[in-house]
């Protein structure tokens, strides 16, 4: 009984949480990366102060028809 | 050398770039692959947008921003500045960024180099005594 209740709970959130990680990850994977003159560089995740302006102009030359 | 040869020879060791730009400090199209010059002048403008958007968010007292590495999950895009010349390129996703990095740079330089002059064929002393 409890065998079939734990096979039954992974059926259930085995996709949920599959699907979960993915999207973790592909949030994680959108960054901008800057380039000074000196060398130096900084990146900007995804959600930081000025990633987001950055980030939708690059995916307009990615994806024109977006 | 011409900004559309860069290109070409770019295109050919960098298989991860799918569309690139040359363009200078005012914003010309010198060469764009593929040769159509709607997407280039496409390339140029967003990759302007990019760079003045960079300059915004850059930290107090920060030197200028020479590169923009976008990195999205249906690809990434890359803007480089060398000088009077920048180009963007769009390349699949997850590329070897470093790799894509110096391509484009080695592909500025080779635009910004003078052209080769053809050597002067010096007269053989036999000739001249003739």
């Amino acid at each position: 009984m409890r065998l079939r209740r734990l096979v039954v709970l992974a059926a259930v959130a085995g996709p949920a949480l599959a699907l979960w990680a993915r999207h973790r990850r592909g949030s994680a994977a959108e960054r901008v990366t800057l380039g000074y003159a000196d060398g130096s560089a900084v990146t900007l995740a995804a959600g930081s102060p000025g990633a987001e302006r950055l980030l939708a102009l690059a995916r307009a030359l990615v994806d024109p028809r977006a | 050398m011409d900004a559309a040869a860069a290109l070409a020879d770019l295109t050919q060791v960098s298989s991860q770039i799918e569309a690139a730009a040359v363009f200078d400090e005012s914003g010309a199209l010198l060469a764009s692959t593929p040769a159509d010059g709607t997407r280039g002048r496409v390339l140029v403008e967003g990759a302007r947008s990019l760079l003045a958007a960079a300059a915004a968010v850059r930290r107090e007292g920060a030197p200028t921003v020479v590169r923009v590495e976008a990195a999205l999950r249906e690809g990434s895009v890359f803007v480089v500045s060398e000088g009077p010349l920048a180009i963007v390129a769009v390349t699949a996703p997850e590329p070897t960024s470093g790799l894509v990095v110096y391509d484009l740079r080695t592909c500025l330089r080779a635009v910004a180099a003078p052209a080769e002059k053809p050597k002067r064929r010096r007269k053989k002393a036999d000739d001249a005594a003739s």
